[in-house]
């Protein structure tokens, strides 16, 4: 965090995202879950838009919120009246369930101060230019990674190809 | 990160033009509620069912394939931004790159997912 704002603007952020999270969890109608779940992917956004991640937030608003998103309220609105159900999200393990969690926060969040306190003041930012992330990043997806990023295209093709097979066997 | 403070302004505005449109229509319509103020709008006719409909399946498969060129189009990102300080083999990398993706733009031509049923 390099200014108080920045962190009053993370505060924001975490609060809507958490706030949001909860509501995907938590809500009777699974097609206001999604709409809430697009809310916290886009507070995700924010959250690397303050870590400098701008390339890594490009890429969470046209994916997760763009597509990701969309597909799901699609699936949601293709199922037979799933849209209109009311829906109990959690079932007789939820007591379970809340321990559970309750350990792996614990458990995270020890991992994570005892991290911070053992590098702290010994780390310093190796990164480069904010404002040149994508351009870096595009120089070497052309030169150095040049080859992964024509694989790409083939394991896109071979998604696409798939996807085609799947959804036209399931029509007829 | 100041750049963003345009952006922060916009998501702002933008919720409070909404919220203050609500209030302010709030405060100036009269209320008088009746059943058939209720009922969906659909061409003055009567509407049939809810409007929670099924939607067409054919939908889903052109979310699918938008899916997959919209993780295309991220890519094309860095390279637009690069391109000035590139040659032209960046050019040929990416049109290679389409190309690819191209064929399954063709495939789905061809097995007939594009069009309308």
């Amino acid at each position: 965090m390099t200014s108080p704002q920045v962190g009053i603007v993370f505060w924001i952020i975490a609060f809507v995202m958490l706030i949001s999270a909860f509501m995907v969890v938590s809500l009777k109608n699974i097609f206001h879950s999604a709409l809430f779940l697009i809310l916290c992917l886009f507070s995700v956004a924010g959250i690397y838009v303050l870590l400098q991640a701008e390339f890594l937030a490009a890429a969470q608003v046209l994916i997760y919120v763009g597509a990701v998103a969309v597909l799901m309220l699609f699936a949601i609105m293709l199922t037979n009246n799933l849209a209109s159900k009311k829906i109990r999200q959690a079932n007789r393990n939820v007591l379970v369930g809340f321990f559970v969690s309750v350990i792996f926060c614990f458990i995270t969040l020890v991992l994570l101060v005892k991290t911070y306190v053992s590098v702290w003041g010994k780390l310093k930012p190796q990164a480069v230019l904010p404002a040149q992330n994508v351009l870096v990043f595009g120089k070497y997806l052309m030169t150095k990674f040049m080859l992964p990023f024509e694989v790409v295209s083939v394991l896109l093709l071979a998604a696409l190809i798939g996807a085609i097979v799947l959804a036209r066997k399931e029509r007829s | 990160m100041s750049e963003y403070l345009s952006v922060l302004i916009f998501i702002f505005a933008g919720i409070g033009i909404v919220l203050l449109t609500f209030w302010l229509s709030y405060l100036i319509r009269p209320s008088h509620p009746y059943p058939e103020k209720d009922i969906n709008y659909e061409c003055a006719e009567l509407p049939i069912g809810t409007s929670w409909i099924r939607f067409n399946n054919h939908f889903y498969i052109f979310a699918l394939i938008f899916v997959i060129f919209d993780v295309e189009a991220v890519f094309l990102f860095p390279w637009a931004v690069a391109f000035g300080q590139l040659g032209l083999y960046a050019l040929v990398e990416v049109v290679v790159f389409i190309l690819i993706l191209f064929f399954g733009l063709f495939y789905a031509w061809k097995k007939g997912v594009l069009k309308w049923v």
